[in-house]
């Protein structure tokens, strides 16, 4: 088995650094603009649950939409994954349609806006959440054979 | 209307964001979480940067009244780090870590990798729907407003 973090490759740092950026001035643009945080599987859930205020569908709306911009602008530098099992893909967002929902968050609300704003939950939801990932990935490739 | 104008700036910016730092990219993630594989950092510097302009904004707001549009921050408080949060997160990581997705970027696949997209979101709402069923550790009303 080979050491953790033997290996660093496909680093992209500036783009990376840059894509966090604007992440970070969204987050801060929707909580200055209106009061919110920028937590996308508390919109998601709450909109499902049939909770008020059009914000979160027109924050959804308009991630999709940037997103899109950038694939129309750079069509070629997302290709869409191959060959990926659908089985995993449904097993995968069954468990973070219920995790994020018990955990009260994902990435964007515990990941970012949580610990920008040192909440103690949100510290240690990521921490729990970074670790089962950093195992679910290593399992996958490693022990399922799957990905690259 | 200038709610929604808000909101929607901020989730092109945020999807924007998602797709320039390769977010999006399931395998991109994947990478990140694999560190026994050939081990990819860059995601550490999309939630450095998004975290980079987040804390100091979240800082400078705390002083302010109220958001420009609406009365009051609408934050989460400062709850227990219960099982349920843990439990949570440990489930969302392992979700995240089996096919590379979070609740963002897999809104922004929907426009480069549409038909894995599609089935990770409407599984991940089949799962927000499955935290209702009973014998899971049941949700307290945590959410007040704040006012500094």
């Amino acid at each position: 088995m080979p050491a953790p973090f033997a290996a660093i490759v496909d680093f992209t740092p500036a783009t990376a650094l840059a894509g966090g950026l604007l992440i970070g001035l969204a987050a801060l643009l929707l909580l200055a603009g209106i009061g919110r945080i920028a937590g996308i599987s508390g919109m998601v859930h709450g909109l499902v649950a049939g909770e008020g205020g059009g914000w979160r569908l027109s924050f959804l709306l308009g991630l999709v939409a940037g997103a899109g911009l950038y694939v129309t602008l750079w069509p070629a530098d997302l290709p869409a994954r191959q060959g990926f099992p659908t089985l995993m893909v449904v097993v995968a967002g069954l468990l973070v349609g219920l995790g994020t929902r018990l955990g009260s968050g994902c990435t964007s609300g515990h990941g970012v806006c949580g610990i920008g704003r040192l909440s103690p939950r949100s510290l240690a939801a990521t921490a729990v959440f970074m670790a089962t990932g950093v195992i679910a990935a290593v399992v996958l490739r490693h022990g399922l054979g799957i990905g690259p | 209307m200038k709610t929604h104008a808000i909101a929607l700036a901020a989730g092109v910016l945020f999807g924007f964001g998602l797709a320039l730092s390769h977010m999006a990219d399931p395998n991109k993630v994947l990478a990140f979480l694999d560190i026994l594989g050939g081990w990819d950092p860059s995601l550490t510097l999309v939630i450095g940067g998004a975290l980079a302009v987040f804390m100091p904004g979240f800082a400078w707001l705390r002083r302010r009244p109220r958001p420009w549009i609406g009365d009051t921050f609408h934050l989460p408080a400062r709850g227990a780090i219960d099982r349920r949060l843990l439990g949570g997160a440990a489930l969302f990581g392992l979700g995240w870590g089996l096919a590379g997705y979070c609740p963002g970027p897999a809104l922004a696949a929907l426009t480069f990798n549409p038909r894995e997209a599609v089935i990770f979101l409407l599984a991940m709402i089949a799962g927000g729907l499955l935290s209702r069923l009973p014998g899971l550790p049941s949700r307290q009303r945590r959410r007040r407003m704040y006012h500094r």
